[in-house]
Protein backbone atom coordinates (compact mmCIF):
# COMPACT_ATOMS: atom_id res chain seq x y z
CA UNK A 1 0.00 0.00 0.00
CA UNK A 2 1.10 3.44 -0.44
CA UNK A 3 3.20 4.11 2.60
CA UNK A 4 1.56 7.96 3.08
CA UNK A 5 -2.14 6.42 2.59
CA UNK A 6 -1.24 3.81 5.13
CA UNK A 7 0.20 6.44 7.45
CA UNK A 8 -3.09 8.63 7.58
CA UNK A 9 -5.11 5.42 7.91
CA UNK A 10 -3.27 4.29 10.72
CA UNK A 11 -3.48 7.46 12.53
CA UNK A 12 -7.19 7.37 12.30
CA UNK A 13 -7.09 3.72 13.38
CA UNK A 14 -5.14 5.04 16.69
CA UNK A 15 -7.58 7.77 17.47
CA UNK A 16 -10.53 5.29 16.85
CA UNK A 17 -8.72 3.02 19.27
CA UNK A 18 -8.97 6.40 22.29
CA UNK A 19 -12.42 7.49 20.51
CA UNK A 20 -14.89 6.46 23.41
CA UNK A 21 -12.49 6.53 26.51
CA UNK A 22 -9.18 7.02 27.24
CA UNK A 23 -6.54 4.21 26.58
CA UNK A 24 -2.81 2.57 27.26
CA UNK A 25 -0.45 1.36 24.80
CA UNK A 26 -0.97 -2.29 25.21
CA UNK A 27 -4.67 -1.91 25.58
CA UNK A 28 -4.47 -0.22 22.28
CA UNK A 29 -2.37 -2.67 20.32
CA UNK A 30 -4.99 -5.64 22.07
CA UNK A 31 -7.80 -3.44 20.87
CA UNK A 32 -7.08 -3.27 17.37
CA UNK A 33 -5.31 -6.59 16.62
CA UNK A 34 -8.60 -8.45 15.30
CA UNK A 35 -8.74 -5.54 12.59
CA UNK A 36 -5.08 -4.36 12.08
CA UNK A 37 -1.63 -5.62 13.30
CA UNK A 38 0.83 -2.95 14.71
CA UNK A 39 3.94 -3.51 16.43
CA UNK A 40 4.71 -1.14 19.32
CA UNK A 41 7.33 0.75 17.45
CA UNK A 42 5.08 2.06 15.14
CA UNK A 43 2.06 2.69 17.23
CA UNK A 44 5.26 4.99 19.50
CA UNK A 45 5.98 7.25 16.41
CA UNK A 46 1.99 7.44 15.95
CA UNK A 47 0.57 7.95 18.93
CA UNK A 48 3.73 10.69 19.05
CA UNK A 49 3.11 12.31 15.89
CA UNK A 50 -0.51 12.46 17.07
CA UNK A 51 0.72 14.41 19.99
CA UNK A 52 2.67 16.73 18.60
CA UNK A 53 -0.09 17.66 16.06
CA UNK A 54 -3.03 17.97 18.75
CA UNK A 55 -5.14 15.16 18.16
CA UNK A 56 -4.72 13.80 21.21
CA UNK A 57 -2.88 14.72 24.73
CA UNK A 58 -0.81 12.12 26.93
CA UNK A 59 -1.89 11.70 31.05
CA UNK A 60 0.51 9.62 33.08
CA UNK A 61 -1.40 7.97 35.99
CA UNK A 62 -0.27 5.66 38.59
CA UNK A 63 -1.35 1.92 38.54
CA UNK A 64 -0.53 -1.03 40.03
CA UNK A 65 2.42 0.75 41.96
CA UNK A 66 4.36 1.40 39.16
CA UNK A 67 3.48 4.72 36.36
CA UNK A 68 1.43 3.94 33.07
CA UNK A 69 0.85 6.61 30.31
CA UNK A 70 -2.88 7.24 29.16
CA UNK A 71 -3.56 8.78 26.19
CA UNK A 72 -6.67 11.14 25.57
CA UNK A 73 -8.65 12.11 22.22
CA UNK A 74 -8.55 15.76 21.79
CA UNK A 75 -11.46 17.84 19.70
CA UNK A 76 -9.23 17.85 16.94
CA UNK A 77 -9.20 14.29 17.32
CA UNK A 78 -12.45 13.45 17.24
CA UNK A 79 -12.83 16.06 14.25
CA UNK A 80 -9.90 14.47 11.96
CA UNK A 81 -11.99 10.99 12.35
CA UNK A 82 -14.63 12.48 11.35
CA UNK A 83 -13.03 14.67 7.85
CA UNK A 84 -12.21 10.67 7.57
CA UNK A 85 -15.47 9.55 7.21
CA UNK A 86 -16.15 12.16 4.54
CA UNK A 87 -12.94 11.47 2.89
CA UNK A 88 -13.52 7.60 2.67
CA UNK A 89 -16.94 8.18 0.40
CA UNK A 90 -15.01 10.31 -1.85
CA UNK A 91 -12.36 7.59 -2.00
CA UNK A 92 -15.06 4.86 -2.64
CA UNK A 93 -16.46 6.92 -5.64
CA UNK A 94 -12.84 7.12 -6.80
CA UNK A 95 -13.01 3.50 -6.59
CA UNK A 96 -16.65 2.58 -8.67
CA UNK A 97 -15.11 4.52 -11.10
CA UNK A 98 -11.85 3.10 -11.42
CA UNK A 99 -13.50 -0.33 -11.48
CA UNK A 100 -16.21 0.84 -13.72
CA UNK A 101 -13.65 1.15 -16.12
CA UNK A 102 -12.62 -1.98 -15.76
CA UNK A 103 -15.47 -3.88 -16.10
CA UNK A 104 -16.42 -1.70 -18.95
CA UNK A 105 -13.40 -2.71 -20.97
CA UNK A 106 -14.39 -6.75 -20.21
CA UNK A 107 -17.18 -6.12 -22.03
CA UNK B 1 15.83 -11.93 27.77
CA UNK B 2 15.03 -10.37 30.78
CA UNK B 3 13.39 -7.08 30.68
CA UNK B 4 16.53 -5.40 31.70
CA UNK B 5 18.58 -6.63 29.15
CA UNK B 6 16.05 -5.27 26.56
CA UNK B 7 16.15 -1.66 27.63
CA UNK B 8 19.97 -1.90 28.07
CA UNK B 9 20.49 -3.36 24.40
CA UNK B 10 17.74 -0.90 23.40
CA UNK B 11 19.78 1.88 25.06
CA UNK B 12 22.52 1.18 23.29
CA UNK B 13 21.53 0.71 19.89
CA UNK B 14 19.98 4.04 20.22
CA UNK B 15 22.85 6.02 21.47
CA UNK B 16 23.01 8.55 18.54
CA UNK B 17 19.56 10.03 19.57
CA UNK B 18 18.99 12.58 21.86
CA UNK B 19 18.87 11.82 25.91
CA UNK B 20 14.82 12.92 26.32
CA UNK B 21 13.98 10.79 23.00
CA UNK B 22 16.05 7.78 24.67
CA UNK B 23 14.06 8.27 27.97
CA UNK B 24 10.48 8.17 26.64
CA UNK B 25 11.38 5.32 24.31
CA UNK B 26 12.67 3.01 27.30
CA UNK B 27 9.79 4.15 29.66
CA UNK B 28 7.34 2.93 26.40
CA UNK B 29 8.61 -0.36 26.18
CA UNK B 30 9.00 -0.74 29.74
CA UNK B 31 5.50 0.14 30.58
CA UNK B 32 4.60 -2.71 26.83
CA UNK B 33 6.24 -5.19 29.06
CA UNK B 34 4.76 -4.30 32.25
CA UNK B 35 1.22 -4.45 30.87
CA UNK B 36 2.20 -8.30 29.03
CA UNK B 37 3.67 -9.27 32.44
CA UNK B 38 0.23 -8.40 34.59
CA UNK B 39 -1.48 -10.29 32.05
CA UNK B 40 0.02 -13.23 33.15
CA UNK B 41 2.76 -13.44 30.70
CA UNK B 42 6.09 -14.35 31.75
CA UNK B 43 8.80 -11.68 32.02
CA UNK B 44 10.71 -13.55 29.09
CA UNK B 45 8.05 -14.50 26.64
CA UNK B 46 6.16 -10.42 27.65
CA UNK B 47 10.05 -9.33 25.93
CA UNK B 48 10.08 -12.00 23.27
CA UNK B 49 6.76 -10.53 21.96
CA UNK B 50 7.86 -6.78 21.87
CA UNK B 51 10.28 -8.68 18.88
CA UNK B 52 13.93 -7.89 18.17
CA UNK B 53 15.84 -5.32 19.51
CA UNK B 54 17.96 -4.54 16.48
CA UNK B 55 14.63 -4.92 14.25
CA UNK B 56 13.41 -2.10 16.77
CA UNK B 57 16.38 0.02 16.55
CA UNK B 58 17.00 0.16 12.91
CA UNK B 59 13.19 0.71 12.49
CA UNK B 60 13.77 3.52 14.94
CA UNK B 61 16.73 5.39 13.14
CA UNK B 62 15.17 4.72 9.89
CA UNK B 63 11.94 7.02 10.75
CA UNK B 64 14.42 9.42 13.04
CA UNK B 65 14.56 12.64 10.71
CA UNK B 66 18.29 13.39 9.71
CA UNK B 67 18.72 16.64 10.60
CA UNK B 68 17.69 15.55 14.61
CA UNK B 69 20.36 12.94 14.10
CA UNK B 70 22.74 15.48 13.05
CA UNK B 71 21.99 18.04 15.18
CA UNK B 72 22.54 15.15 18.13
CA UNK B 73 25.94 14.22 16.74
CA UNK B 74 26.97 18.07 16.64
CA UNK B 75 26.20 18.99 19.75
CA UNK B 76 29.59 19.46 21.78
CA UNK B 77 29.11 16.45 24.48
CA UNK B 78 30.87 18.88 27.31
CA UNK B 79 30.98 22.48 27.61
CA UNK B 80 34.04 24.08 26.39
CA UNK B 81 36.77 24.64 29.11
CA UNK B 82 38.19 28.18 29.41
CA UNK B 83 41.61 27.67 27.55
CA UNK B 84 39.44 25.76 24.85
CA UNK B 85 37.56 29.63 24.08
CA UNK B 86 40.77 31.10 24.40
CA UNK B 87 42.36 29.20 21.76
CA UNK B 88 39.67 29.49 19.49
CA UNK B 89 39.23 33.06 19.58
CA UNK B 90 43.43 33.12 19.15
CA UNK B 91 43.18 30.79 16.23
CA UNK B 92 40.43 32.56 14.53
CA UNK B 93 42.19 34.26 12.12
CA UNK B 94 43.63 30.91 10.93
CA UNK B 95 40.59 28.68 11.03
CA UNK B 96 38.16 31.26 10.17
CA UNK B 97 39.63 32.31 6.93
CA UNK B 98 40.65 28.95 6.20
CA UNK B 99 36.46 27.72 6.71
CA UNK B 100 35.85 30.33 4.32
CA UNK B 101 38.39 29.31 1.70
CA UNK B 102 37.00 25.85 1.88
CA UNK B 103 33.18 27.08 1.76
CA UNK B 104 34.95 29.60 -1.49
CA UNK B 105 35.88 26.25 -3.17
CA UNK B 106 32.68 24.25 -2.57
CA UNK B 107 30.92 27.60 -3.74
CA UNK B 108 33.30 27.80 -7.07
CA UNK B 109 33.29 24.30 -7.76
CA UNK B 110 29.28 24.37 -7.97
CA UNK B 111 29.76 27.30 -10.23
CA UNK B 112 32.37 26.25 -12.45
CA UNK B 113 29.66 22.91 -13.27
CA UNK B 114 26.41 25.38 -13.69
CA UNK B 115 28.52 27.42 -15.75
CA UNK B 116 29.25 24.37 -17.90
CA UNK B 117 25.52 23.42 -18.29
CA UNK B 118 24.31 27.09 -18.84
CA UNK B 119 26.40 27.35 -21.79
CA UNK B 120 25.43 24.67 -23.15
CA UNK B 121 21.82 25.42 -23.00
CA UNK B 122 22.88 28.72 -24.08
CA UNK B 123 23.97 27.45 -27.31
CA UNK B 124 21.39 25.34 -27.66
CA UNK B 125 19.30 28.61 -27.52
CA UNK B 126 21.30 30.31 -30.44
CA UNK B 127 20.67 27.53 -32.61
CA UNK B 128 17.20 27.27 -31.93
CA UNK B 129 17.71 31.33 -32.43
CA UNK B 130 19.24 30.51 -36.16
CA UNK B 131 17.00 28.28 -37.13
CA UNK B 132 13.94 30.72 -37.35
CA UNK B 133 16.45 33.70 -38.68
CA UNK B 134 17.53 31.14 -41.57
CA UNK B 135 13.92 29.93 -42.30
CA UNK B 136 12.70 33.87 -41.89
CA UNK B 137 15.63 35.50 -43.86
CA UNK B 138 15.27 32.63 -46.68
CA UNK B 139 11.90 33.70 -47.25
CA UNK B 140 12.64 37.55 -47.61
CA UNK B 141 15.25 36.51 -49.96
CA UNK B 142 13.34 34.64 -52.22
CA UNK B 143 10.77 37.64 -52.08
CA UNK B 144 12.79 39.60 -53.63
CA UNK B 145 14.01 37.67 -56.10
CA UNK B 146 17.21 36.00 -55.04
CA UNK B 147 16.60 32.33 -55.18
CA UNK B 148 20.14 30.96 -54.72
CA UNK B 149 21.11 32.80 -51.22
CA UNK B 150 17.66 32.30 -49.84
CA UNK B 151 17.86 28.32 -50.64
CA UNK B 152 21.41 28.18 -49.07
CA UNK B 153 20.30 30.24 -46.34
CA UNK B 154 16.88 27.55 -46.31
CA UNK B 155 19.59 24.86 -45.97
CA UNK B 156 21.56 26.77 -43.25
CA UNK B 157 18.33 26.97 -41.09
CA UNK B 158 17.43 23.50 -41.20
CA UNK B 159 21.42 22.31 -40.70
CA UNK B 160 20.39 24.38 -37.76
CA UNK B 161 17.49 22.81 -36.45
CA UNK B 162 18.83 19.41 -37.04
CA UNK B 163 21.82 20.38 -34.21
CA UNK B 164 19.14 21.65 -31.92
CA UNK B 165 17.26 18.67 -31.88
CA UNK B 166 20.51 16.47 -31.21
CA UNK B 167 22.13 19.15 -28.78
CA UNK B 168 18.57 19.51 -26.64
CA UNK B 169 19.29 15.81 -25.52
CA UNK B 170 22.55 16.14 -24.85
CA UNK B 171 21.73 19.22 -23.04
CA UNK B 172 18.97 17.56 -20.90
CA UNK B 173 20.65 14.30 -20.25
CA UNK B 174 23.92 16.94 -18.88
CA UNK B 175 21.64 18.76 -16.98
CA UNK B 176 20.02 15.32 -14.81
CA UNK B 177 23.56 14.16 -14.38
CA UNK B 178 24.44 17.39 -12.84
CA UNK B 179 21.53 17.34 -10.90
CA UNK B 180 21.86 13.75 -9.23
CA UNK B 181 25.93 14.25 -8.86
CA UNK B 182 24.47 17.69 -6.83
CA UNK B 183 22.37 15.43 -4.76
CA UNK B 184 24.39 12.81 -4.42
CA UNK B 185 27.42 15.70 -2.89
CA UNK B 186 24.84 16.35 -0.36
CA UNK B 187 23.85 12.96 0.91
CA UNK B 188 27.87 12.08 0.75
CA UNK B 189 28.12 15.42 3.10
CA UNK B 190 25.10 14.08 5.04
CA UNK B 191 26.62 10.51 5.85
CA UNK B 192 29.55 12.08 7.00
CA UNK B 193 28.03 13.57 9.72
CA UNK B 194 26.45 10.47 11.36
CA UNK B 195 28.00 7.56 10.18
CA UNK B 196 27.28 5.74 7.66
CA UNK B 197 25.17 2.53 9.18
CA UNK B 198 22.44 5.22 10.41
CA UNK B 199 21.81 6.92 6.81
CA UNK B 200 20.11 3.26 5.37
Amino acid sequence: MDIQLKRGLLDVCVLAAIKNEASYGYKIIKDMKPYIEMSESTLYTILKRLEVSGMLTVKTAEHGGRLRKYYHITHMGLQRIEAFKDEWKEIMSIYEFVTKEEDDNNE
Amino acid sequence: MSKQEFLDRLRKGLSGLPEYDIEERLTFYSEMIDDRMEEGVTEEAAVGEIGNVDDIVSQIVSEIPLSKLVKEKVKPKRSFRAWEIVLLILGSPIWFSLLIALFAIVFSFYIVIWSVIFSLWAVEVALGACFFTGIFSSFVFIFQGKALPGIGILGFGIFCAGLFILLFFGCKEASQGILLLTKKMALGIKSWFIGKEDVK
